[in-house]
Order: C-alpha cells, then sequence, then structure tokens
C-alpha cells in the first residue's frame, strides 16, 4: 500500500513537470495562435489590412469590431525596417508583438505628438552596428528594438461611431512598412 | 514486474495530473497579477514583455492578440456583480462611471470570442456613442429585446462575455482596486 502511494507521489510530482513543460512549449507548437492565423493572409514586410470582425468570421477572436485594423507581419533578417503610420481622427495605436504574440511595445497618436506615427524597427543587434554618429543625428528617431527577428505589429485606428469607420480605413491605408534602404 | 506496473501507475499518474492542470489552467485563463474590480478583471501585466508563461500559453491557444500596455487595458466580466453567469436571455444593467481613459469600447462576445449575431448588427459602444446621465455616468441595458437608452442586444445567446477597453489610459500594472478606478456595476434585472 505504501510503495503505491509512493509510485503516486513520484507521478504527481512528474505530473508537475509534465504540467509546467506543457504550458511552457504551448506558445512555440501551437499552430492557430495569432501570428499563424494572420501569417495567411499577410505577406510578409507590408502592411495588410484586416478585414472586420463580423458574427461569421474574423481573422481573430476578442478583435475590437470599433477598431479599423491592419498589421505588418516583420522580418528582419534583411535589415531594419521603417514604419510610418498617418494618425487618424480620433485615436490610433501602433502595437508591436513578438513571433509568439507577447507584446513589447505600442505607442499611440498622442505619445507620437505628430500627424504620422514614424519608427524604424531593428534588432537589438542591428541597433547595435548602427554608426554612432548616426545615432546621434538621430535623436528625434524613435527606434524601437525587436526581442525576435519575426513578429507582428498591429495598426489600429478608431472609429468612434459606425460612420466614422471609413476615414479609420483610408487613413490605416496610407501606413507603410518598408525596409529602410528602400526609397 | 512490480516495478514495471509501480512506474506504469506512476506515469499514468503524471499524465493525468500534468495534463489535467494544463487544461484546466488554459480553459480557466489563468494568469498571474489580475486586476479585479467588482465583476471586471484584468491582466496588465499580460500586454507586457513580463506576461508569464500562463498568459502567453492561453494567449497563443485562443489566437488572439493581447491588448499591448501602452495601448490600453482590457476589461472581462462573465459574471454579474453578485458572482451570476452573464445570461443573454435576461436584462442585464451596466451603470456608472468607467476610469480615466481617452477612449472606451465596450464589446459583446460569445465565450470563444466572436461577435454574437443581432438584428440591429450592434456589437458594442464605444465612449462617444453612449447617452448620458447631467452628472457623467451612464447606464447601458444588455438583453434581448430592444430597450429605450443604451441598449446593447445579445442576441439571445446563453452565455455572453463582455469586455471594456480603456485605451490610453493611466491604469496599468501597479493600478491597485479602489477609488480611482471606479468601474460599472454589473446587475441583472429580469430573467424571463
Amino acid at each position: 500500500m505504501i510503495r503505491w502511494l509512493l509510485w503516486a507521489l513520484g507521478g504527481a510530482l512528474l505530473g508537475g513537470i509534465v504540467h509546467l513543460a506543457t504550458i511552457i512549449i504551448l506558445p512555440r507548437t501551437a499552430t492557430e495562435d495569432a501570428y499563424s492565423r494572420l501569417a495567411r493572409v499577410a505577406p510578409v514586410n507590408t502592411v495588410t489590412a484586416l478585414p472586420a470582425p463580423t458574427p461569421a468570421s474574423a481573422p481573430m477572436p476578442f478583435m475590437d469590431p470599433a477598431f479599423a485594423s491592419a498589421v505588418c507581419r516583420y522580418d528582419l533578417s534583411q535589415g531594419p525596417l521603417k514604419l510610418s503610420v498617418p494618425v487618424s481622427l480620433a485615436y490610433t495605436s501602433v502595437s508591436f508583438y513578438t513571433r509568439y504574440d507577447v507584446a513589447y511595445y505600442a505607442i499611440n497618436d498622442r505619445a507620437a505628438g505628430r500627424r504620422v506615427i514614424e519608427l524604424e524597427l531593428m534588432t537589438v543587434e542591428q541597433h547595435n552596428q548602427m554608426p554612432e554618429d548616426e545615432d546621434i543625428t538621430a535623436a528625434d528617431r524613435l527606434i524601437v528594438e525587436s526581442p525576435t527577428l519575426t513578429g507582428l505589429i498591429a495598426i489600429r485606428a478608431l472609429a468612434p461611431e459606425p460612420g466614422l469607420m471609413p476615414p479609420a480605413q483610408s487613413s490605416l491605408a496610407a501606413a507603410k512598412c518598408l525596409h529602410a534602404e528602400q526609397p | 514486474m512490480r516495478l514495471l506496473l509501480g512506474s506504469l501507475f506512476a506515469f499514468i499518474v503524471a499524465a493525468v495530473v500534468g495534463l489535467g492542470a494544463t487544461y484546466l489552467a488554459l480553459t480557466r485563463g489563468a494568469a498571474f497579477g489580475p486586476l479585479t474590480i467588482g465583476a471586471w478583471t484584468a491582466w496588465p501585466k499580460t500586454g507586457t514583455v513580463d506576461a508569464d508563461p500562463y498568459a502567453q500559453a492561453s494567449i497563443a491557444r485562443l489566437g488572439r492578440l493581447p491588448t499591448a500596455l501602452g495601448d490600453g487595458v482590457a476589461f472581462t466580466a462573465s459574471a454579474d456583480d453578485s458572482g451570476r453567469p452573464l445570461d443573454g436571455r435576461c436584462d442585464v444593467v451596466l451603470a456608472g462611471v468607467t476610469p480615466p481613459a481617452r477612449f472606451w469600447t465596450l464589446t459583446l462576445y460569445n465565450s470563444n470570442g466572436e461577435l454574437v449575431a443581432n438584428s440591429v448588427s450592434r456589437f458594442g459602444f464605444t465612449s462617444q456613442e453612449i447617452v448620458r446621465h447631467a452628472d457623467g455616468g451612464f447606464e447601458i441595458v444588455v438583453a434581448p429585446r430592444a430597450n429605450p437608452g443604451n441598449w446593447l442586444p445579445t442576441g439571445g445567446v446563453e452565455r455572453y462575455i463582455l469586455v471594456l477597453r480603456l485605451y490610453d489610459t493611466p491604469v496599468g500594472v501597479s493600478t491597485k482596486a479602489g477609488r480611482e478606478v471606479p468601474m460599472p456595476s454589473v446587475t441583472t434585472k429580469g430573467c424571463p
């Protein structure tokens, strides 16, 4: 009897390890996470407008229907990216996610303080390789460091009422996400 | 033989305990650092790089993108103030004010995070669409049938989730539940 109890105790301890391991591995193996879903519709390093969520279909669950949204699925292996997002009438935000859907940075129109939110996205390594003098002269440049080589940029513009959805969408249509050396 | 049976038993226990705990954690949406105010719960830390493994796992499983903290905070309610699950066949009244934010939106989802079809194709409100009282407070009626004032249709579904998202808000990781973060009350008024 004692022997079986000990086996059960050992099993429970091993179960704890199994539990922690599955929780940690799950984001790496998920095939229906936001990045994988969007990888099917969004080409790399370009801004793709997402259809508004409806009861019948939505690109992702729990999307806010009051927003016009677009994504740029990025890959920094060919160098840094330049992102420019014109600010819409009400509220515009740009959120950055890693390959595993962890939000690591976000900025909104008021924090950016301009009519166009302009950012440069690069890896920590690419940032370190930047010539120092360029870093100083470009003090007003907003540089975001991505912890991963690939990831997602979610660009969203609020339509405070349904009638304002078309202008919100058209302001997002002018958003750009390009390789830095491209004109 | 005894050793074989014993270790087999231990492995079965390990699988049941380990996978069962993972399943429970994911279906309950467990994560560290919840901020609970009345019927509403938010996980501000989930929208940062410090998101814990539980939050990351449940995000990956649902396939959603969390609201980044620099963007806003999302409060979720699946039950009313007395703990009764939100029922789409009942009249539920949201009353009060929200914490400071430049904008907020309220959205109704089913338990899978999908919008719920209804006759007027209204899935939520933004802070600008709401009709308010003279003191700035508001009342939203979440009900299957049309109501005067701020009516959010439920489409008659059995269970639903309300998500109140505050955009550009001082509410964040260090916020404690208290008077500076007043959330609207959630009350079930009448069930047929």
